[in-house]
């Protein structure tokens, strides 16, 4: 402890600083950068001139309120989707999960262990035109026949939602197992059903995790086009296809940065009013 | 509401309410198996493909089983140089980003210090951040530098990302650590550094090499920011990228898998580990 007290002052800081010496060169000055490129024009063969050109802001939503809308929107379902559906497996590790609880969660991460890429293709082999699922659905008349699920908004929302289910159903985890089984046992011997103490205990005590795993879900789905690309069509294309293409295809530079920076902005306003509404300490937390 | 209804529950637990309990406790069992398979069918059909003998270019419909994609997994031009890269820049990117998370975990855990709210922030803010918005900005403070795009600028974006990473890793690991440990040791006459090798370092090891296999596995996989600062630089997900256009060899679930079955066996090891020492102390 003495090491850590004698020269109390300038320790953190020299133990921070090759850290945030890199995070401030690599990723806040290049956000300044970010800006500073989105107020330029010009073109690639005459370069690039910094001309506090606004207008680009305004074409890029002009121009892409589409994409704009489709990655919220598909971000947002995928959100509520993975929120749903990863819940109650989260709540019967942390509760019944017993001495399996670190294998059963290592099953919820296995996905991050194949390349992203290689999953989503596997995706796009399950949900082919000839495949089982479509095949299956149409049999249910779920799907009418000759229809696909390939190339529409729902394979890029089910290729979302499972590509991100890791980063909503672990902070969940991580909440739920922290609840004291004991409090949950309180609330029924004071005769709340199984239900309500569900909804009056259990629920509001894993709230940081869900505020936690909504983040972590959705601020990445927004920005992504490696679903919106391999399983769906440029009529289901996100914000990130265009600032992808407009950066390596187009290299129509000044366009992508004002894209990337508003896309980045509309986020931050959103994590901002959630946290309003949810509680700050939840965010944090 | 229903109290009287939970009291009749609870006085006569009958048949019938045995039966309901039986099967609300299996249900949820029930659909965490469905779960797990749903998030399993993926990787199963990449393992099952990887054994495919695909007529075309691309491999998404079954054709004949064969072994021959394992055996030559390098006959595709191009991917094992990509393997590699991707391999190199993983370990030296999870090795430094280790390094500097480790540092900042000790500052931001055992001080207060002027900043360390700015300092969490700063460090939760690239998680925060779509892929998109970080390739982009690194590639315009490239280009308006003028740094040439290559292994460098791969290995200073890996490092970015992962740092936060590596903090969260090991901050989680030290908040929950008996600082009683260490005073003990100090009580004994064992001197700062002693102490922090003896029994800090060891206490906090398992963080270190959670950190060290989740940066790994977070470098090996990452395409976005990768591809906006990789020039012609081609790591393993951009080689996928690149082939996915014009066809998908079969070697690519090959490379897919042995990635998979290498980093589940060392997750295994570490959980392993990890409770054989709870086991112990």
């Amino acid at each position: 402890m003495g090491f850590f007290h004698r020269h109390r002052g300038a320790t953190p800081y020299l133990l921070l600083a090759p850290g945030m010496l890199w995070l401030g060169i690599f990723f806040l000055i290049p956000l300044g950068f970010l800006v500073y490129q989105s107020l330029q024009s010009g073109n690639i063969d005459f370069g690039f001139h910094f001309t506090w050109a606004f207008g680009n802001y305004w074409s890029a939503l002009k121009g892409y309120r589409g994409e704009f809308e489709r990655s919220f929107i598909y971000a947002g379902l995928a959100t509520v989707i993975a929120l749903v559906v990863s819940y109650p497996v989260t709540y019967w590790i942390a509760f019944r999960g017993g001495r399996w609880k670190n294998l059963l969660l290592l099953f919820i991460v296995a996905p991050f262990f194949v390349t992203y890429l290689i999953r989503t293709l596997a995706w796009q082999t399950i949900l082919a035109d000839h495949g089982l699922v479509v095949r299956t659905l149409i049999y249910l008349h779920l799907v009418s026949s000759g229809g696909r699920i390939l190339a529409t908004g729902t394979a890029v929302v089910a290729g979302i939602t499972y590509n991100f289910l890791p980063f909503m159903a672990l902070p969940l985890y991580v909440s739920l197992e922290q609840i004291d089984p004991t409090l949950i046992e309180a609330a029924e011997d004071l005769y709340a059903s199984k239900w309500r103490a569900f909804l009056k205990v259990t629920f509001p005590l894993s709230l940081p995790g869900v505020v936690a795993g909504t983040l972590l879900t959705f601020i990445p789905a927004a920005g992504d086009f490696i679903n919106a690309t391999l399983l769906g069509s440029p009529t289901t294309h996100m914000i990130g296809n265009v600032i992808n293409s407009k950066f390596n295809d187009l290299i129509d530079y000044p366009a992508a940065a004002a894209m990337s920076f508003i896309l980045m902005a509309i986020i931050v306003v959103m994590v901002l009013l959630y946290a309003r509404a949810v509680g700050s300490e939840n965010l944090t937390g | 509401m229903s109290s009287v209804a939970v009291d009749v529950r609870r006085s006569r637990p009958n048949a019938l309410s045995r039966a309901w309990a039986f099967v609300r406790r299996h249900v949820l069992t029930a659909y965490s198996i469905l779960f797990f398979a749903y998030l399993m069918l993926p990787i199963a059909v990449v393992a099952v493909f990887s054994f495919n003998h695909p007529k075309g270019r691309f491999n998404f419909v079954w054709e004949r089983f064969t072994i021959g994609n394992w055996t030559h997994w390098n006959a595709i031009p191009g991917i094992q140089s990509a393997v590699e890269l991707s391999l190199e820049i993983a370990l030296i990117a999870s090795l430094l980003a280790t390094g500097l998370g480790t540092l900042m975990a000790l500052a931001l855990v055992r001080y207060r210090f002027r900043g360390r709210g700015t300092t969490n922030f700063t460090v939760f803010l690239p998680l925060a951040t779509p892929e998109i918005v970080l390739g982009a900005s690194l590639l315009t403070l490239f280009l308006n530098r003028s740094v040439p795009l290559g292994f460098w600028t791969i290995l200073i974006a890996h490092v970015m990302f992962c740092v936060s990473f590596a903090v969260v890793t090991v901050k989680a690991r030290l908040v929950s650590f008996d600082r009683h440990l260490e005073e003990a040791a100090m009580d004994l006459g064992a001197n700062e550094w002693t102490t922090f090798r003896k029994v800090t370092l060891p206490l906090i090891a398992p963080a270190i090499l959670a950190s060290l296999l989740l940066c790994f596995a977070i470098s090996v996989d990452d395409f976005v920011v990768t591809y906006f600062v990789a020039g012609n630089q081609v790591t393993f997900p951009i080689f996928v990228w690149g082939a996915a256009r014009v066809a998908t060899p079969p070697q690519i679930n090959v490379i897919g898998i042995a990635f998979f079955v290498i980093a589940v066996t060392a997750m295994l090891g570490n959980v392993a580990l990890q409770s054989r020492r709870a086991k112990g102390a």
